[in-house]
């Protein structure tokens, strides 16, 4: 078990609740689950990683109860009760300090110290929140949005009041309001802003430095509810999935759909670009992983996992790597600055050898795919 | 007249008119006698350019009649080939080597990912817990409100009508434009397991959107090729109450199952047939043939079989979690014609090999 779990580079929960572990490499797929028979209330909402070093994942469950595997060891090591199941599945889990800070569907977020069972702060974040993040930066920092629910950004040490609520968009041109959904929403490096992704297939940029609290950018993408939301690193694009299956890449600049993903065929539930690579991996409902490449916009890598998948959480470190060491301490959700002495470790190490294995399977598959497109081209009459 | 004259003398004397244009451009060579000569030889082979080819011929029927030389040529090469080819082979006699396998869609086909493994117990605990555990535990009857579209015509009706004959406990009920959004809740209250609503187009049927109750999943249909009980040769008489058996044929990936098991919920179950009637979803290529039969078992081996009821075939456009929301639904699957190639054609198929 341990072994297996040490391969795994992409993290997935799904609906049955089985924590499910993928090795890119392999094309293989683990199942990790905590109790002998499954069951669908826990069914995985949440995924988190548990500790800097990326050695434990923290896996929220819908009967309100947080998990920690340990991919050391291959287990479930620890369980806690975090809210009930009226409290709606989590929508957001992180890790601020030592303690876990959640919040489910019906608003309430809570942190959680290690010791006591009865959450030490508790505040309300209105109803219907549909995620809550952590800013990378600022780890006491927490956004959440929902219907109807406009984006709040909440300080943890002063939990009164939010510090940034945002401002509903401007009526119409009815003088009607404007309905609000706010679907995923992310921190963008290297600043305050926060781009959230709604199910009124729009985008926005939120900037809580300038006066204004309404969107600062609004993109509009499709016909169909945005469900989620990743920022890959360099932080001038996002890449958004909506309920049809369709993954595209927006320009966070210009305001402009650079490019789109094929392959999806169901409702995408879960999107995270690597910290480092340029790379997205995608689960939906189409029981699928996949992984494009972000530059050329070409499925890497599709893995069919039998149950619905709900989240995906990227180890930092190279996907190809099989045997992985001791992670950089990346967080997962943007890239962390914190490489520093290890650089150069890994430059000697590792990046040598594995330079020439991705050149030599990529130059593979592009020959492949180059004697396949000429063996199809028949040429039918004389030019 | 004239222009009938033209045309024969175009046959008989067979391009003299023609090569004159081309050969303007090319080294100029007594070809006006050498016409007959010409003729023989290969169109491409003397005097036309190298670049030259049968499209740049304005006149149209002249163009025709230079791109039927040249597939008359072809086909010629091609014969010789093969005669060349069988002569070969007959002079090996048993040295020779095994006739190749032409490609065909069938063999080119790659095998799907999703198919289920019957002992798979992951997906057998997700059938066994997702919406239509209810009907297979036995612990739900299967009751059908079938509606059309806004002002349906005739055959659309008809249609309809004898669907209700083929499905028990099926109520048809006119649509008077009201929202499936509000039907919904309505039929819900009303221990309804299923709508079924058929979509017409022109006066024909054309689409079919089957929702289950509860919660469940909603699946939307093309229908075509609908063949009602009057179109219907060397049928049987009309189907009675009893209700029928169900065959599902082919829906093995995983895919194949949410919609074979959508199918099935539609029917009673009932593990002691009374009446010898018969329901077939058949599912190939994607595409899902419906038939209804009446069989009698002549003895152990001969069954005889008279087609009732109407036919139809579907294909899935795309499968929606949760109850008909078009707009804010979560799809499990939809039909891109992005995604479709002939090689992989997989959606509820199994693979034949």
């Amino acid at each position: 078990m341990a072994d297996r779990s040490r391969l795994c580079t992409v993290w997935l929960g799904s609906e049955t609740g089985i924590l499910k572990g993928v090795s890119v490499t392999r094309k293989q797929a683990f199942n990790f689950c905590n109790t002998s028979h499954l069951s669908r209330d826990q069914e995985v909402r949440a995924l988190c990683w548990g500790d800097p070093a990326e050695s434990e994942v923290l896996v929220g469950s819908v009967d309100g109860t947080v998990k920690t595997f340990s991919t050391e060891k291959g287990q479930f090591t620890d369980s806690r009760r975090c809210g009930g199941p009226a409290d709606g599945g989590f929508t957001g889990l992180a890790l601020c300090g030592a303690a876990l800070v959640t919040c489910g569907e019906c608003g309430t977020l809570r942190v959680w110290r290690e010791d006591s069972s009865e959450p030490a702060l508790e505040l309300s974040a209105g109803n219907n929140v549909c995620r809550m993040r952590q800013s990378p930066v600022h780890r006491d920092r927490v956004a959440t949005g929902g219907k109807d629910n406009g984006l709040k950004i909440w300080d943890l040490q002063k939990p009164d009041a939010p510090l940034f609520t945002a401002k509903n968009l401007r009526d119409d041109w009815l003088d009607l309001r404007r309905p609000h959904w706010v679907r995923d929403l992310a921190f963008i490096p290297d600043s305050d802003k926060v781009v959230t992704c709604t199910g009124y297939h729009q985008v926005h940029v939120f900037d809580p430095s300038s006066p204004q609290r309404r969107p600062v950018l609004e993109v509009e993408y499709g016909e169909y509810p945005l469900t989620a939301l990743s920022l890959p690193a360099g932080g001038s694009t996002v890449v958004v999935g909506n309920t049809h299956g369709q993954i595209a890449l927006l320009d966070l600049r210009k305001g402009v759909v650079r490019g789109c993903l094929k392959g999806l065929a169901g409702g995408v539930r879960g999107l995270q670009c690597h910290p480092t690579l340029p790379v997205v991996a995608s689960c939906g409902l189409d029981r699928f992983l996949r992984i494009h490449s972000l530059e050329d916009r070409t499925l890497l890598h599709k893995v069919y996992l039998k149950s619905r998948l709900n989240c995906v959480l990227l180890a930092s470190r190279d996907l190809e790597d099989g045997r992985g060491a001791a992670g950089e301490g990346g967080s997962q959700e943007v890239k962390e600055e914190e490489e520093g002495g290890e650089d150069e470790v890994w430059d000697t190490m590792e990046r040598v050898e594995e330079k020439p294995k991705r050149k030599t399977t990529e130059e593979e598959e592009e020959e492949l795919q180059k004697k396949k497109k000429s063996k199809k081209k028949r040429k039918k009459g004389q030019d | 007249e004239f222009m009938h004259l033209k045309f024969y003398s175009k046959k008989k004397k067979n391009k003299k008119p023609k090569k004159k244009s081309p050969e303007g451009n090319a080294e100029s060579s007594g070809v006006e006698k050498e016409e007959e000569k010409m003729e023989k030889s290969e169109p491409g082979a003397a005097a036309f350019p190298p670049t030259f080819s049968v499209s740049e011929i304005k006149n149209k029927q002249r163009r025709h009649l230079m791109f039927m030389k040249f597939k008359q040529e072809k086909r010629k090469q091609k014969m010789q080939l093969k005669k060349k080819k069988k002569k070969e082979r007959e002079a090996l006699g048993d040295k020779a080597p095994p006739k190749e396998v032409p490609k065909t869609i069938e063999n080119q086909r790659v095998f799907d990912e999703t198919m289920v493994d019957p002992e798979d117990e992951e997906v057998a605990f997700d059938e066994a817990t997702d919406e239509f555990s209810a009907y297979f535990n036995g612990l739900t009857n299967p009751k059908v409100l079938i509606t059309t579209s806004d002002r349906p015509r005739g055959r659309t009706v008809r249609f309809c009508e004898q669907l209700a004959t083929v499905i028990p406990n099926a109520h048809v009920y006119y649509r008077r434009g009201l929202a499936l959004k509000r039907v919904i809740p309505q039929c819900v209250a009303r221990n309804f397991t299923y709508l079924m609503v058929i979509n017409e187009d022109r006066k024909m049927p054309n689409g079919m959107v089957l929702c289950h109750l509860p919660d469940g999943p909603t699946a939307h249909f093309k229908i075509s090729s609908v063949r009602l009980r009057k179109e219907m040769k060397r049928r049987g008489k009309d189907p009675t109450e009893h209700s029928p058996e169900v065959i599902l044929n082919n829906f093995s990936t995983r895919l194949g199952h949410s919609i074979g098991r959508l199918f099935a919920a539609l029917f009673p179950q009932d593990p002691q047939f009374v009446g010898r009637q018969v329901a077939t979803f058949h599912n190939q290529r994607d595409f899902i043939f419906f038939r209804f039969h009446r069989y009698i078992f002549k003895n152990e081996k001969k069954v005889g079989i008279q087609e009732l009821g109407p036919r139809f075939t579907l294909k899935l456009r795309s499968l929606q979690k949760g109850t008909f929301d078009s707009k804010f639904g979560e799809y499990e699957w939809v039909l891109k014609v992005s995604n479709f190639s002939l090689r992989r054609q997989k959606s509820c198929d199994k693979e034949t090999n």
